[in-house]
């Protein structure tokens, strides 16, 4: 009894872990989509800020510096991708399609150039990285049966950026649904040309969002490298990016089921790493590949109308001009 | 966006598209002169290593053929407005097919059968992996590019357990099938040329760099000269009037798609059959994703994804030279000038459009307008 919960608080406590990222992520795919731009990029996005984030935090010394030099490179990316997109009228998915290679080329190539260690960013110290908070009182409540265990383990002991995550997640909802700006967002993404008559400017509504978007792949980033990790590693954001981008469709575009889809698919993950080797009683050894294909296997059966129905923003992926 | 129906063909499809290509470049440089080496030197070195050195020309037609087959599955899809990102996986799942079929004929039958039959299976799975989202497109209404998307990943998932689990080697540590039998696969041409008395330095070039050249021409004719390339195209066109001029939308998203998959399958004829000799992990090695530079650089049509398909074909064999000749910039180079190809030659495209127009319109408006 005792063992399987102390295996289920470690579970929860590496889920948390890992769907920081893919929160941040998934965040930013809504506030970008929702106004009608489609974000392939996230992934590009959350590994040139990683990068950036470890580079700036090695050169300063200072991990706050480093968050913002994520955020600053984070929102470039969404720039170029506006100025694509937005300006050009370009196509959305082509162009977050480049500023995914484009940042797997330049972290690398950048990296063998600033630091000569085969594209990696050199480890960072604790005092150069956001490091876990433990909550007051763990002590005086470490006697709770159940509750200590998992307040110790699963809620406190998390870098400040995770805390952060969950805070994201209400600041998109909030914003999305209770703000004006939310409003002519989402109306944005629907009927642009509605918004345009009402004498909103359309451009400078998705150049908006988009930089959100790019704000919060930002700090998705710096958490990979200045806090989860201790540097940067090539292709660390190795498709959490797509993953946030199938959490943010299973959620249906909504901030609080797609904070669930992240947390399940942060889950099956921490499940796959858990069981592998394990033999199940029934089942024998489960797969890690098969935990691993979960998620997408099941956004594309959500996306097939098989299980609910998923329907994006009425313009999205569509430039607005306004001669039509 | 189009191509503006203002300046002529031979601005729009020639020069502008050229002009992206050299802006993408001009970047590239920047960067490479920002890490502090001369990108002029740069360029040297590849295009010594692409074309001047013995063997280079042979590695660039190898990489040549890939980015063919890629190009031409992402430009069908194209030509239907489908965008299909999932050649990465199609061309992983096509390794799948080659790789079943040898496994398990090699033993059996004559080496050129077994390759014939390698061959079909590479197109078979390819296919399948590019009818099921072209199915998920046509008849559920998901998202095209999201579920090839997801379709890559589940591949690759597939792959490692089938690779790591199923059909390893027995007693290999690496996560690779048997060698196929001897005489199974396609000759490489230096084999080829020795045979004939020629002289030909080694390259990994092989046949399937004529399957490449024959199957863009059949492209070019089933795009162009037949009733079904016509339905893709209006169906690229317009959805609306395809459906009122009596094509069967759902069954043509279908088709296309599993002719697209099947063309990103071919890749592994091309790595597995002609270099390989087994079936390896991560054998597609993005090419997938390349193949769509290709296509927007070849603008769909096959002669331009030749062109486009030599160009990164010269781009990754002369970035491995890179790795040799500079201390600071490596291959990877090539992934950063890939994507500012993507960037201005696809999304972009029509930036130059306005500037054009107003220029071309200032020189020769008044002769237009008469």
């Amino acid at each position: 009894m005792l063992e399987s919960l102390q295996l289920i608080i470690s579970l929860l406590d590496s889920t948390i872990r890992i769907a920081t990222p893919l929160i941040f992520c998934a965040m930013a795919g809504i506030f970008s989509e929702r106004s009608g731009i489609i974000d392939i990029g996230l992934e590009g996005k959350m590994l040139l800020s990683a990068f950036v984030a470890a580079t700036a935090t090695f050169l300063t010394g200072s991990p706050i510096l480093g968050l913002f030099a994520a955020i600053l490179a984070s929102c470039s990316a969404s720039l170029i991708h506006g100025f694509a997109c937005i300006t050009n009228k370009g196509d959305q998915v082509i162009s977050g399609l480049a500023i995914n290679i484009l940042a797997s080329g330049l972290t690398i190539t950048l990296g063998i150039a600033l630091f000569s260690r085969g594209g990696q960013t050199p480890p960072l110290g604790s005092e150069q990285r956001f490091m876990p908070i433990e909550f007051p009182f763990l002590d005086q409540i470490s006697f709770i049966p159940v509750f200590g265990d998992l307040f110790a383990e699963v809620i406190s002991g998390h870098n400040v950026l995770v805390y952060v995550s969950i805070l994201a997640v209400f600041f998109t909802y909030y914003v999305i649904f209770k703000t004006r700006f939310g409003l002519r967002l989402r109306a944005v993404g629907e009927k642009p040309e509605a918004v345009d008559t009402a004498g909103i400017s359309v451009i400078k509504m998705r150049y908006q969002s988009i930089l959100i978007a790019g704000m919060l792949c930002g700090l998705a980033g710096a958490y990979l490298s200045i806090a989860h990790g201790a540097g940067f590693g090539r292709e660390m954001s190795a498709g959490k990016g797509y993953i946030a981008l199938a959490a943010m469709i299973f959620g249906k575009w909504n901030p609080i089921p797609t904070l669930f889809a992240c947390l399940l698919f942060g889950f099956l993950e921490a499940l796959g790493v858990r069981l592998e080797g394990v033999e199940l009683l029934w089942i024998g050894e489960v797969p890690v590949q098969i935990m691993q294909a979960l998620p997408y296997v099941l956004t594309v059966v959500l996306l097939a109308g098989f299980i609910g129905k998923a329907r994006a923003p009425g313009a999205i992926g569509v430039p607005y001009s306004k001669e039509g | 966006m189009s191509d503006s129906n203002i300046i002529p063909k031979w601005l729009s499809v020639g020069v502008i598209p050229l002009f992206n290509l050299f802006l993408a470049f001009c970047v590239s440089g920047l960067f490479i002169f920002l890490i502090g080496e001369n990108p002029f030197k740069a360029i040297s070195v590849m295009i010594k290593g692409s074309f001047y050195y013995p063997g280079a020309i042979g590695y660039t037609l190898y990489y040549t053929t890939n980015f063919i087959f890629t190009g031409l599955a992402v430009a069908l899809a194209f030509h239907a407005r489908l965008f299909n990102i999932g050649g990465e996986g199609q061309a992983y799942l096509g390794g799948l097919g080659v790789g079943l079929m040898c496994l398990i004929f090699d033993q059996y039958i004559a080496g050129f059968l077994v390759t014939i039959l390698a061959i079909l299976g590479s197109v078979i799975f390819g296919a399948v992996w590019g009818i099921i989202p072209g199915y998920l497109q046509a008849k559920r209404g998901s998202h095209i590019v999201i579920t090839t998307i997801m379709f890559n990943f589940i591949a690759a998932a597939l792959m490692v357990y089938l690779l790591v689990n199923v059909i390893i080697e027995p007693g290999q540590m690496s996560p690779e099938t048997r060698d196929f039998a001897t005489g199974v696969g396609l000759v490489q041409i230096h084999m080829l040329a020795k045979y004939l008395g020629l002289n030909v330095a080694m390259s990994p070039l092989n046949l399937s760099f004529g399957i490449a050249l024959i199957v863009s021409i059949g492209f070019w004719f089933l795009v162009w000269r037949t009733k079904f390339g016509y339905e893709v195209r209006s169906l690229g066109h317009s959805e609306t009037s395809a459906v009122y001029s009596g094509i069967k939308v759902s069954s043509t998203i279908i088709i296309v798609m599993a002719i697209s998959g099947g063309l990103a399958g071919l890749v592994a004829v091309n790595e597995l059959l002609g270099v390989h000799n087994k079936l390896l992990l991560g054998f597609t090695a993005g090419y997938g994703f390349t193949g769509i530079a290709v296509a927007l650089m070849g603008r769909n049509h096959p002669f331009g994804i030749f062109l486009a398909s030599l160009l990164f074909g010269a781009l990754y064999q002369g970035g491995t030279e890179l790795d040799f000749e500079f201390s600071s910039i490596t291959r990877e180079m090539v992934l950063l000038i890939q994507g500012l190809i993507i960037l201005f030659s696809g999304a972009l495209a029509y930036m130059l459009n306005p500037l054009v127009e107003k220029i071309y319109l200032k020189y020769y408006g008044n002769f237009n307008n008469a």
